[in-house]
């Protein structure tokens, strides 16, 4: 740890003691502590580990990937399982045993949980991976990449820790409170500088297609935050916080966020995901150069200007429904243009679909990808919309886009990196792999036909009239109707669960794998026989 | 396999082997046109994009610059552009609204000025009430009286013929809008059970005689003696609201202790903790929030159930 860390934890560590002796609410005060005890440990390990030799920039920097990749298994598996219990809560009310794991508490837990931490650190991790393979140059800027990865665990411990305490801003996939805004802030920005540091020493002549997604999902990710995020706090020593926005353009900002958080981070970052790891493990050229200059451009372009469809039929002006709708069906085909270039890398090809479960997962990762960037602009046609806003449907297209592209993409990913990162030929066993697809597909599937039935099937409860003109379903009669396909939804994760716990196990198992067990394990050729 | 960059043991040659003719051709085509640049093993055919990809895209950029020609699209400074069509999301909401009032026009006309007793006498508009009754009952009843309006504990059952304040068509109108023991509404209809126990009126010995006599009534499992005690206590205490038959009075809201409905529960202990602590359930008057046609509406379906009287 070098004499700039070390000034950092004295720094954190005043701050949270400041902090804990004004605070005038106890999760101020109990994350001020907490601020106190992380900053005094890592200062400790820092003053015992403290070094001045500069890093051997002829090496790759792998030791933060290692971290982010264990860090976005760990959270992997509480964000589903969390997801287990809020889906078990809704079927079955009485699961709401205390006030820390209300559904509206352990909600944002379990969004926060698998967008933020499992599929931010995924994205971290890769990316740090990706940028120093595709640049030819180690991480830039010493060890500020190991903040980025430790402060980001950070946010996601003062995130969960507010919400469980019943602290948020109330704001859907912004709940944290300004504080904790303003670390993630701190945090985001060493990451982009980290990044754009790494592509500015690079020994290449290009900037590869994966690193462009990932920076625009880095920029454009602390854009988002900044602006949705406004807010004046009511004391500087309390968490409570007031947005700067109010009304209809309060609902905008929101969702203009909303709507980005899925385009930048989950589709953006994603596809920057795909552009490396695909190529790489079916070991062929990507498809076509052109297609992806245009489709990221396209992407980028139109994505911003879509969010307004989640407002459809509200107070929002007409003019603006309108731009969010065209948009989104404008958007249709550079979003397809990723799936097309990920997929049509594999032509000549095809065969590893078969013999390889790892390039099998990519291929279903994109083909969800591809539909629910199908599904998208169609439930952003306003006719299409005044049926499934509300619904379960929405629930189910997210799902399939989460558990189906960023799910399976970034398993597909860990498989892929773990053996490299941890120098061992190939993952301990394929066939867990190949267990661990069946049942995150099976899973899926369950997820998201039972949330389109309940879906369709409340919207139309909502809408139906009887001869007299009189609603013919009260809510309470189109909750009770939910009842079965919430445990089917329920049931499909549990197996996507049970298939992440195999990843975990397997993972395990080729990090701690012995020289003679790695001589023995499968490998893709042997499977094909 | 995969650990080997592409030029140190190129994958073609061993899917050459594998494929058809005509796409071996194709394969080998495809190595000699990548754009020349190398990241890390992985490289870039040049290829065209997809002929389908693009027209479509196309056809999405002409179908939305013709809907924003159509619908309310461009905002300008102090307004926006209107579209060709006209169309307004507030136009639309007014126009289904004012057909569905139309649509129901003439029964709510009817259902204004008409008197209780002419709505049940006149088939066709019961029908309606009765339907926009249970209608009204979904959204405004339910929570309290459950969705088949079977009630709870400490909720009355609405199918049968046991009513607290009576099930004439009036009684439900006036229970309807005014609430019971509300307090905000002054035309609430209000009495008490007392606090037998609370309020020192009676000894708990007192209140467990009386219990076992209440329960007699009913042909439940009782103590004769402590029954025969009770029955004095019950005359001085009880027979002024519930009669000296334990019939009650609908005038007063006094339950029927006789029949086999119980409104919170005929359990010996149930009945004792009900003398002792008393009993002041509250129903919210609706006339403050639902128009006069709605509670007509609700009278009628509520009669309906089957304990109109």
């Amino acid at each position: 740890m070098s004499i700039y860390s070390i000034i950092f934890l004295v720094l954190t560590t005043m701050c949270g003691l400041v902090g804990a002796a004004f605070a005038v609410d106890s999760v101020f005060a109990f994350h001020s502590w907490l601020t106190v005890a992380i900053s005094l440990a890592f200062l400790f390990w820092g003053i015992r580990n403290y070094t001045t030799e500069p890093a051997d920039q002829s090496r790759y920097m792998d030791g933060v990937v290692r971290w982010g990749i264990i860090a976005t298994i760990f959270w992997g598996i509480v964000g589903f399982l969390v997801g287990i219990v809020i889906a078990t809560e809704l079927a079955f009310p009485e699961v709401n045993l205390f006030k820390e794991m209300n559904f509206g508490r352990l909600r944002p837990l379990h969004t926060s949980a698998v967008i933020f931490a499992f599929c931010g650190n995924a994205l971290i991790a890769s990316s740090f991976y990706v940028v120093q393979r595709t640049t030819s140059a180690r991480l830039a800027l010493g060890n500020l990449a190991w903040f980025v990865f430790w402060g980001y665990q950070f946010f996601i411990i003062l995130a969960a820790t507010s919400y469980v305490l019943g602290v948020t801003q109330a704001r859907e996939y912004a709940e944290p409170e300004w504080y904790i805004d303003i670390w993630l802030t701190i945090v985001w920005v060493a990451y982009l500088i980290v990044f754009m540091g790494t592509l500015f020493k690079r020994k290449e002549p290009h900037i590869f297609v994966a690193n462009w997604f990932y920076l625009a999902f880095i920029v454009t990710v602390a854009m988002l935050h900044l602006v949705n995020n406004m807010a004046v706090p009511v004391s500087f020593f309390g968490v409570k916080s007031y947005s700067l926005f109010s009304g209809v353009q309060d609902a905008l900002t929101q969702w203009w966020y909303g709507h980005n958080a899925v385009g930048f981070f989950l589709t953006a970052g994603f596809l920057g995901i795909m552009y490396y790891f695909v190529p790489k493990r079916a070991n062929r050229p990507i498809y076509s150069y052109r297609l992806s200059i245009v489709h990221f451009w396209s992407l980028i372009f139109l994505y911003i200007w879509a969010g307004p469809h989640h407002l459809h039929y509200t107070a929002l002006p007409d003019w603006a429904q309108t731009l969010g709708m065209v948009f989104s069906i404008m958007l249709w085909m550079p979003s397809w243009g990723g799936m097309i270039n990920g997929l049509m890398t594999l032509q000549g090809a095809w065969d590893k679909i078969r013999t390889d479960p790892i390039i099998k997962m990519f291929v279903l990762s994109l083909a969800f990808y591809g539909m629910s960037t199908f599904e998208g602009p169609l439930m952003a046609i306003k006719e299409v919309n005044s049926l499934s806003h509300y619904t379960d449907w929405t629930i189910g297209h997210v799902h399939s886009a989460a558990l189906g592209w960023n799910g399976m993409v970034t398993f597909a990913m860990i498989y892929y990196i773990v053996p490299k990162l941890w120098g061992k030929k190939e993952i301990y066993s394929l066939r867990l792999v190949n267990a661990h697809f069946w049942l995150a597909t099976v899973g899926i599937v369950f997820y998201i036909s039972a949330m389109w039935v309940s879906g369709i099937m409340q919207g139309v409860m909502w809408k139906t009239y009887n001869a007299a003109g009189f609603l013919e379903y009260s809510f309470a009669e189109t909750v009770a109707a939910m009842f079965p396909y919430y445990v089917i939804r329920t049931s499909g994760g549990v197996l996507f669960l049970i298939g992440a716990l195999l990843m975990a196990y397997n993972v395990y198992r080729t990090i701690t794998m012995s020289k003679e067990e790695e001589a023995n394990i499968e490998t893709v050729t042997e499977a094909a026989a | 396999m995969s650990n080997n960059p592409p030029h140190e043991n190129n994958p073609q040659d061993i899917i050459l082997d594998v494929l058809p003719e005509h796409e071996k051709s194709q394969v080998a085509a495809d190595d000699h046109s990548t754009t020349g640049h190398e990241w890390d093993g992985i490289k870039e055919f040049d290829k065209p994009i997809p002929r389908w990809w693009l027209w479509t895209y196309y056809l999405c950029i002409l179908f939305s610059i013709g809907y924003m020609i159509a619908y309310p699209a461009i905002p300008l400074v102090n307004d926006y552009t209107k579209g060709l069509l006209g169309w307004s999301s507030r136009d639309v909401v007014e126009k289904d609204i004012s057909a569905a009032r139309l649509a129901q026009s003439k029964y709510i006309d009817a259902l204004q000025t008409a008197s209780l007793e002419e709505v049940a006498g006149n088939e066709e508009l019961m029908t309606f009430a009765v339907e926009g009754g249970k209608s009204a009952y979904a959204v405004n009843c339910v929570q309290c009286h459950g969705s088949g309006a079977i009630g709870s504990k400490g909720y009355p059952n609405l199918n049968d013929d046991d009513w607290l304040w009576g099930g004439t068509l009036e009684d439900i109108y006036t229970t309807v809008s005014h609430g019971i023991r509300f307090d905000e509404d002054d035309d609430t209809r209000y009495s008490e059970m007392p606090a037998f126990l609370t309020d020192e009126i009676l000894e708990k010995a007192d209140i467990i005689q009386v219990a076992h006599f209440v329960r007699a009534f009913s042909g439940l499992d009782h103590d004769a003696g402590a029954a025969s005690a009770g029955a004095e206590i019950f005359a001085d205490n009880c027979s002024s609201c519930h009669a000296e038959d334990g019939k009650g009075d609908q005038e007063q809201g006094a339950p029927n202790l006789t029949d086999a409905v119980w409104f919170y529960g005929s359990e010996f202990d149930v009945i004792v903790d009900t003398i002792s602590g008393g009993r002041k359930g509250v129903m919210p008057a609706w006339a403050h929030r639902l128009d006069d046609t709605t509670i007509k509406q609700l009278t009628m379906f509520i009669h309906s159930r089957g304990g109109g009287q």
